[in-house]
């Protein structure tokens, strides 16, 4: 299974995750069609503010999921074929036991029917090879979807360059502390 | 952020809000969180159909670029002049309703009148009207077409108002830079053309755009204090009080809220005028009480109480006790409305452009102003009679302070000293240090770095360094509250220095204690009563106005209006404290011309901090260099 993985330092909370994900999750499956869908269409991501930063909460997709273990009528399980942990929305009860027992706060109850609602993982997007819409839409590359190994490649040969600068003194990579957002951060003193 | 906000007052209103279940702006900037970093930043792009584009704040390189090749350097100034436009529209707009109704008003028709005679004269004269032989009506004919044609000339010749309020040297530099302003309507026209898609692409020229917009603001500031103090009366020192307080449970409580007082001067005469109505009614008389700008109109000219500034608008009509609150233009929240439909509280729109939904309109006009405002202040009775009884709560606290510091009433305690030379005292002081400097405060407040007092710590830093502290619009209400325009904030928390000249002003402008640390002089477009004070110190010194240890700060950044104001105090070579950051870091071009660059230029700069004791030092600081370089 592919892992989506968050870079906290490039989130600049603009919340097109949210909408793109509010989109895909629609009956018009576009921007314009949704907006007016009743009930409205639903995000699976909530980006939340901490400090002078801000983090895309999303599912994770535990390995060993509270979230399915918890769940008394069998509506939380793991899709065979992606790995993902999805809702049957007829099973569910709506008693929020996985919400509850969520270390993320990721799931949240669908307002209109009460069902629990979580990311998905955009099933219709990986039968054509897409990303997960959120993903696609983040402009910053915040969210960064790929096989674990080759995400954790990506982290450890960057490692390796900021040693190397470190040893050489070569500005190879760029400082943290350098971009406009962490301007704005460090003005509001956070 | 955080729930806790600001004065004990608006604490309590908060609590009351939570408790009725009211929902008030600090909920919604909770539930704003967070806020786009595109938008803070300044690199969202809108403005064809092509986009929105936006530009990657990591991409340092200047690889992204929207659709039609802009850079951030292009988007942000782009963004930042149409800021400045929104602010200067305001400002001109109200300046040009002030001048259309006082011309009405000469003509007989349109029930105001000439209340300044002096003040009529002295602004002719600087506008090279002749006054000999002529009646109060002819003359102000013809500073009205002087006004108007501000907004109509044609020919590139510098404006009226530019040259009535511009010292020589500012103008002479204006000039070389090509920042001559002509006609204020053409500069909205300009500023709106060259920022639209495929049209100026220079961020540098950008930003001069910005700073002519600045000037062009200025004119509209200028006009409206001049016309205004003319129509209705130059402020002079007055005993007020400020905070939620001045609401009183037993009066019809009229609350008025906006910027121009052509409206809430007929607001305050109707009042009077139906005192014995609401009597008959049930009441104890009405309670007029100022809001916001329109507010510090009221509170310059007549001592009206100042109920409190623009965010506390929402949490004036939880208290359940005001009867109406009376809207003109500008800073009103659509969140009003919703608050006030918990209570009888009527909120009542006047002007054809701003209108809210869910409140009640009645059309204002100056030439039905009387018939207008008697029917509003009947809505207000009628609102007390549906209230009566009803259980409200009134946070008692309130502060006093004196308010009206007009340059004229300054002069005028100045001259009892010295007669001759009524600055000499001022500078004479400024020599010895006793005064350090001097900032100017105005805007808003704002609920994002309110709970840091941000205006109330820096000023008290600024006294404590004997830094004199004046202040307008929104500032003005939050330092007033503060306590910090009474004769005892002298005592309080100046520095010595500071604290024996303000006694000594006190003694000569005939008070029982010294005059207070903070002045307040007006409303937003009195900051032009800022710029002309400095304006006669420059040219008393023979000095720019760049070379004298003052600054202003806009500590709670909001408005456009503030952007168009700031952008006035760059241009005249002023350095301008601001926090929020102003919609510019996305652009390294911006940042560096407007932080650094621009002092070599105007000798203006923008200077971004909040946290406040380091705002207040980076001032200091920056009064110190100006003094060593006058040698002082």
């Amino acid at each position: 299974m592919k892992e989506l993985f968050v870079d906290i330092q490039r989130c600049a909370a603009c919340k097109a995750c949210e909408i793109a994900c509010a989109v895909e999750h629609s009956t018009s499956k576009e921007l314009f069609g949704a907006v007016s869908e009743r009930p409205a269409p639903q995000k699976r991501v909530h980006v939340e503010s901490a400090r002078a930063y801000a983090y895309p909460v999303c599912c994770l997709h535990c390995g060993d999921a509270p979230c399915i273990a918890t769940c008394p009528n069998g509506a939380m399980s793991r899709d065979a074929d992606s790995g993902a942990v999805v809702v049957n929305e007829g099973r569910c009860l709506g008693c929020l036991m996985c919400a509850m027992v969520c270390p993320f706060g990721a799931i949240s109850a669908h307002p209109a029917k009460r069902v629990a609602v979580k990311c998905d993982r955009c099933p219709d997007r990986e039968k054509r090879g897409q990303q997960p819409a959120c993903v696609d839409a983040c402009p910053t590359h915040a969210l960064q979807f790929g096989d674990e190994e080759d995400l954790m490649k990506e982290k450890r040969l960057s490692t390796a360059a900021r040693v190397a600068q470190a040893v050489s003194g070569a500005a190879v990579v760029q400082q943290p502390g350098s971009t406009p957002l962490d301007t704005l951060r460090s003005l509001r003193g956070c | 952020m955080s729930r806790e906000m600001m004065d004990r007052a608006s604490q309590a209103l908060q609590n009351r809000a939570e408790k009725l279940g009211i929902e008030i702006g600090l909920d919604r900037l909770e539930s704003q969180q967070p806020q786009c970093g595109f938008g803070e930043l300044g690199t969202c792009c809108r403005i064809c159909y092509m986009g929105p584009c936006r530009i990657d704040p990591f991409a340092t390189d200047g690889s992204s670029r929207g659709v039609c090749g802009a850079t951030a350097d292009v988007i942000v100034t782009r963004n930042l002049l149409r800021e400045a436009t929104g602010g200067t529209a305001s400002h001109i707009g109200h300046a040009r309703h002030v001048a259309l109704t006082l011309r009405e008003a000469i003509r007989g028709n349109a029930p105001y009148g000439i209340v300044d005679r002096g003040k009529l004269i002295a602004v002719a004269g600087g506008l090279g009207i002749a006054t000999d032989g002529k009646s109060d009506t002819e003359i102000a004919e013809e500073v009205v077409a002087k006004a108007l044609e501000d907004f109509a000339r044609q020919d590139g010749e510098p404006g009226n108002w530019l040259k009535l309020h511009t010292p020589h040297k500012e103008f002479e530099m204006w000039r070389d830079l090509g920042l001559v302003v002509s006609n204020v309507h053409n500069e909205i026209e300009e500023a709106m053309h060259r920022t639209s898609g495929g049209n100026d692409a220079d961020a540098v020229n950008l930003l001069l755009g910005t700073l002519r917009m600045g000037i062009a603001d200025g004119v509209g500031l200028a006009m409206a204090t001049d016309l205004q103090d003319i129509m209705f009366g130059t402020p002079q020192v007055c005993a007020v009080e400020a905070n939620v307080g001045v609401l009183e449970a037993g009066r019809v409580n009229l609350a008025m809220h906006g910027h121009n007082p052509v409206l809430s001067e007929k607001i305050l005469e109707w009042s009077a005028k139906l005192d014995g109505e609401a009597r008959a009614a049930g009441a104890d008389g009405i309670n007029v009480v100022g809001v916001c700008c329109t507010g510090n109109e009221l509170t310059m000219r007549h001592g009206v109480p100042m109920a409190g500034h623009n965010l506390q608008s929402e949490l004036l009509i939880v208290t359940g006790a005001v009867d109406a609150l009376v809207v003109d233009v500008q800073c009103i929240w659509p969140g009003d409305v919703k608050v006030a439909e918990c209570f009888d509280t009527k909120v009542i729109t006047t002007e054809a452009n701003v209108k809210i939904t869910g409140a009640m309109h009645v059309p204002f006009e100056a030439e039905h102003a009387d018939e207008a405002a008697e029917k509003i202040v009947r809505v207000a009775i009628k609102a007390f009679v549906a209230r009566k009884g009803k259980e409200v709560e009134i946070p008692q606290q309130k502060a006093s302070a004196l308010a009206g510091f007009s340059v004229e009433a300054i002069l005028g305690v100045l001259s009892k000293i010295d007669p001759e030379n009524p600055l000499k005292p001022v500078i004479d002081n400024i020599v010895a240090g006793n005064i350090y400097g001097a900032v100017g405060f105005a805007g808003c407040p704002n609920p994002k770095i309110r709970s840091s007092a941000m205006t109330e710590t820096m000023a008290k830093e600024l006294l404590a360094n004997n830094v004199l502290v004046v202040a307008t619009g929104c500032t003005a209400h939050i330092l007033a509250q503060a306590g910090m325009m009474s004769p005892d904030a002298t005592e309080q928390y100046c520095g010595e220095g500071l604290k024996a000249v303000l006694t000594a002003l006190g003694g000569a402008a005939g008070l029982d204690g010294p005059l207070p640390p903070v002045w307040h002089m007006g409303s937003c477009v009195d900051n032009s009563r800022i710029v002309t004070l400095l304006a006669a110190l420059a040219d008393t010194l023979d000095v720019k106005i760049s070379q004298l240890p003052v600054a202003g700060s806009a500590p709670e950044l909001v408005a456009e209006k503030a952007i168009s104001i700031g952008a006035w105090f760059l241009a005249l070579g002023m350095t301008v404290h601001i926090a929020p950051a102003p919609h510019i870091l996305g652009s390294p071009v911006a940042t560096k011309v407007l932080t650094e660059d621009l002092e070599g230029i105007t000798g203006g700069r923008a200077y971004v901090e909040y946290d406040p004791a380091k705002a207040a030092a980076g001032l200091v600081a920056h009064i110190a260099a100006k003094r060593a370089a006058l040698g002082i």
